[in-house]
């Protein structure tokens, strides 16, 4: 019996071993954040855009409405193309769309939206990308949509179709 | 008289660096802990990817306000989850993994004693 107890006892550990390992195949390896969980959006003092004045996040998000905070650079090509659906999300009126110019240069973002139209009611300035970090974004373009101070949706990558109707339908 | 001035110079100039040597240690210590999410694989303080970038300007930025390591960990943990962390907290979903390598250890630790001591007796 004494014999036995040690073959078993190794056997029980191999198991338990292959069993993590296996468990640990199932699981994709490539990381996707999470991006329906509802936080608190960052209070922040940023520069507005192509000026010196500087606005609050308080001040920003004030209303009773819903907001799109959208990250977006004149560098960035998947930006030009969700701008189309930014643009038609403008002329809805419960929400104001947001703009946050991540790391870019002041003419030049002002050429992409001359050329492409501002969807944007306000548009602040991340000029070394730490404000976007506060929003715990990972690169452009990112959008999340606000309501009550709240983050209810977080959009990695650029806003296609799909995601325009379902934005339409959370904001009626 | 003259020396003084010089002394006082050279005083101000050293301190332009906002951070000290062995902040800049910590600082270096803290973004190689930090998982640079956009280019897997990599640490913060690899890469030279726009979103590790601005990480590394954060962690300094913390530094000078005087945060300590931990707070600068909860703060990015916080933003980003655990992911971002290759060095995981013992939690109720990580005990497993660091636990396994000490019960490991002490089985074969085992395993060595019963086969070559018990045996030579």
């Amino acid at each position: 019996m004494k014999d036995k107890i040690f073959p078993i006892f190794l056997i029980i550990i191999f198991l338990i071993i292959f069993f993590i390992f296996y468990n640990g195949l199932q699981n994709s390896n490539i990381y996707t954040p999470k991006t329906n969980i509802e936080k608190n959006i960052p209070s922040f003092k940023a520069k507005i855009f192509n000026t010196d004045d500087n606005i609050s996040s308080e001040e920003i998000f004030k209303n009773d409405k819903y907001y799109l905070m959208n990250i977006w650079a004149s560098w960035c090509v998947p930006c030009r193309d969700e701008h189309p659906f930014l643009m038609n999300l403008s002329n809805e009126k419960s929400i104001e769309i947001i703009g946050l110019n991540y790391k870019d240069d002041v003419v030049k973002a002002k050429k992409f939206l001359s050329e492409l139209n501002n969807p944007y009611n306000k548009i602040v300035f991340d000029e070394d990308g730490t404000l976007s970090i506060e929003w715990g974004a990972y690169g452009v373009p990112e959008s999340f949509l606000i309501y009550n101070n709240k983050v209810i949706k977080k959009i990695i990558g650029p806003i296609n179709e799909n995601l325009l109707l379902e934005i339409k339908e959370l904001i009626k | 008289m003259k020396i003084l001035k010089y002394l006082i110079i050279v005083y101000f100039i050293l301190n332009f660096n906002f951070l000290n040597a062995e902040e800049v240690n910590i600082q270096n210590k803290i973004t190689k802990n930090l998982r640079c999410l956009i280019c897997q694989g990599q640490s913060v303080y690899d890469s030279d990817s726009e979103f590790a970038n601005s990480l590394k300007i954060i962690v300094k930025q913390k530094l000078i306000e005087g945060k300590s390591e931990k707070q600068i960990y909860d703060f990015f943990e916080n933003k980003y989850g655990k992911w971002i962390l290759y060095d995981p907290k013992f939690s109720k979903n990580t005990y497993f993994l660091w636990l396994l390598p000490i019960f490991l250890f002490i089985i074969s630790g085992l395993i060595i004693f019963k086969l070559f001591i018990i045996k030579k007796n």
